[in-house]
């Protein structure tokens, strides 16, 4: 690990001083932040050290890395990803066996109390935590053991951030999230599958310039990045307001742009920043690509129904419970038909005849 | 249990609940109305009770000269009242797309500004009902819980589209979760209410109109 900032790195790297000034600016305005806050950041920034990241992948498809790395690998951002000092990840990381598990440990042992855990998949408990072991630890016993030593832990993609498509039902392996396990440090889940790559970086310039975490939301989202959903930022809400929908992926409404609500688009429940920051360098988003929004970011997506079921729609099999409930309640009320003209006759054959003389009677 | 869990519910299981309680009680109700049966009418008819019978079924939606000039207002926001539901439930796209879902065919949506504004219309007339029950001595005293039991049923969907539409009070996906269990528990409380009404008016209606058209008298 060297010890140059990250302002002498990027000069080395050929960035510049424009371009550093271009992605600070960058960073505030999607973090929300006032125009006056774009030197300090550049400051922070430039005077940053490396802070040494740990990343542990679990129960996950390796979607998170793929985003972080690939999509973003020739921007700026990339290279704010080579400025921190990845100590540890099986993916990108050269070294394997031992040797590698020794990186992680000599980076917990130099920099404790000070790195940042960054964890991408679910954590299997189920039959004690076997399901899913590195280097013969289980995926459990690892996370306690470098949370322990963690300043922050960030938990990248909806796995990590709520369980994800492991804790989908019926949930065979007994899949958490990382906030299930770890309670003592302070978390921030930057959720999707995967996540927006700007989004992880934001949040790790956030840390690098201020020396905490973002302001988060319910759920510890980012708030600047997770406060307002899909559906409000989204470009085809116009169509939606005047009742305008696409019914079918190719019809006439479709091609127009008009809103996906009615082909199970869940921008209306799901928050976060596709519809703004958007994907591979900003050119397109689902549903500029045509697509409804799958709600990606939330918990439980995967158990919300069908992704092509509009948001009003109920995901059971409602023409089979009108014909069950509409039998039962033809056969209830032929029993009570009967039981009701039953009644009628007895009260008919039962019937005393009044007179004058009883009504006037004294009692 | 947090919002997208709840509103996963409200969007299954408990819709399904809803349904088959709506759906077998409304059946139950309407088909011991029928089956009550009545005496065969021996007289000679001196008019027609299909004739009496139809046109009394439109008749009885305008209103009556005598009612309407003692109590204009409480005439109008009746109309008022029921048309507004009616456009917010049938109008809205989002509804639209869940009636397409069951018939297999739909209809064109109203922009939501609209429906927006009708919903609120709604809910200020739903208000004034009550008002005007609670201002009338004599409704007052014919009134019984399941006539404010029936009000608060009707009024919640409304009110919590409109919250929720509107983002207000909670956060959007519970809003919605809660407006689809209001509309579930309008469902459950329908067949067992004087809402039944919203089925049975065109039975008690056909039926009036039959027997005073078959009489040869107006109805």
């Amino acid at each position: 690990m060297d010890d140059l900032t990250l302002s002498e790195r990027l000069r080395q790297r050929g960035v510049s001083r424009r371009g550093f000034m271009k992605f600070c600016a960058a960073t505030a305005s999607m973090m929300a932040l006032p125009p006056l806050m774009i030197p300090k950041i550049a400051a922070a920034l430039e005077k940053a050290r490396r802070p040494s990241v740990i990343w542990l992948s679990f129960q996950e498809c390796t979607g998170c890395t793929e985003s972080l790395t690939r999509s973003h690998a020739p921007t700026i951002e990339g290279l704010i990803f080579d400025h921190i000092s990845l100590d540890y990840h099986h993916t990108l990381q050269a070294a394997a066996g031992d040797g590698a598990e020794h990186a992680r440990e000599a980076a917990m042992k130099e920099n404790w109390g000070k790195y940042i855990l960054v964890v991408d998949g679910s954590i299997p408990l189920g039959e004690g935590g076997n399901y899913s072991a590195i280097a013969g630890i289980s995926n459990l016993d690892m996370l306690k053991e470098v949370a322990e030593g963690a300043a922050a832990v960030v938990s990248v993609g909806t796995c990590a951030a709520f369980g994800g498509l492991p804790m989908a039902k019926p949930n065979p392996t007994g899949a958490v999230a990382v906030s299930d396990i770890i309670k003592d440090k302070p978390i921030v889940n930057v959720p999707g599958c995967p996540p927006i790559p700007t989004v992880i970086t934001g949040v790790l310039a956030h840390f690098l310039t201020f020396g905490r975490l973002p302001e988060l939301d319910h759920l510890q989202r980012p708030k600047v990045f997770f406060g307002q959903s899909i559906h409000d930022r989204c470009y085809r809400r116009p169509f939606y307001e005047r009742g305008q929908f696409a019914e079918t992926f190719d019809d006439e409404g479709a091609r127009k742009g008009w809103c996906l609500f009615k082909l199970g688009c869940k921008g209306p429940t799901t928050y976060n920043a596709c519809a703004t920051a958007k994907w591979n360098e900003g050119t397109s988003w689902p549903v500029e690509a045509g697509h409804g929004c799958i709600g990606c970011s939330e918990p439980r997506f995967w158990d919300a129904g069908g992704f092509y079921q509009a948001l009003s729609v109920p995901h059971t099999k409602v023409g089979e419970t009108i014909l069950t409930a509409g039998a039962a309640g033809l056969a209830i009320g032929a029993a009570a038909a009967v039981l009701n003209r039953k009644r009628k006759a007895g009260a008919v054959e039962n019937r005393e005849t009044i007179t004058v003389k009883d009504l006037t009677k004294e009692s | 249990m947090d919002a997208n869990e709840l509103l996963a519910w409200a969007r299954g299981p408990g819709f399904d609940i809803a349904l088959i309680i709506f759906v077998a009680g409304m059946l139950l109700r309407l088909l011991e109305i029928v089956s009550l049966g009545k005496k065969p009418d021996l007289s000679a008819p001196r008019g027609s009770g299909v004739e009496g019978g139809l046109r009394t079924l439109l008749t009885r939606s305008l209103p009556r000269k005598a009612v309407f000039d003692r109590e204009p207002l409480r005439i109008i926001n009746g109309y008022v009242l029921h048309l507004g539901f009616f456009i917010v439930l049938f109008m809205y796209g989002p509804h639209i797309a869940l009636f397409q879902s069951i018939l297999g065919f739909g209809w064109p949506a109203l922009p939501s500004g609209v429906i927006d504004a009708v919903g609120a219309i709604t809910i200020l007339s739903l208000i004034a009902a009550l008002v005007f029950r609670l201002n009338n001595k004599v409704m007052r005293f014919l009134s019984t819980g399941g006539d404010y039991v029936a009000w608060v049923v009707t009024l919640l969907p409304v009110l919590t589209g409109y919250l929720a539409y509107n983002h207000l009070l909670l956060p959007y996906t519970m809003m919605l979760a809660v407006h689809l269990l209001s509309v579930e528990l309008l469902m459950v409380v329908a067949p067992f209410s004087k809402l039944t009404h919203m089925f049975s008016f065109a039975m008690a209606r056909w039926h009036q109109g039959y027997q005073a058209g078959r009489r040869g008298v107006e109805s």
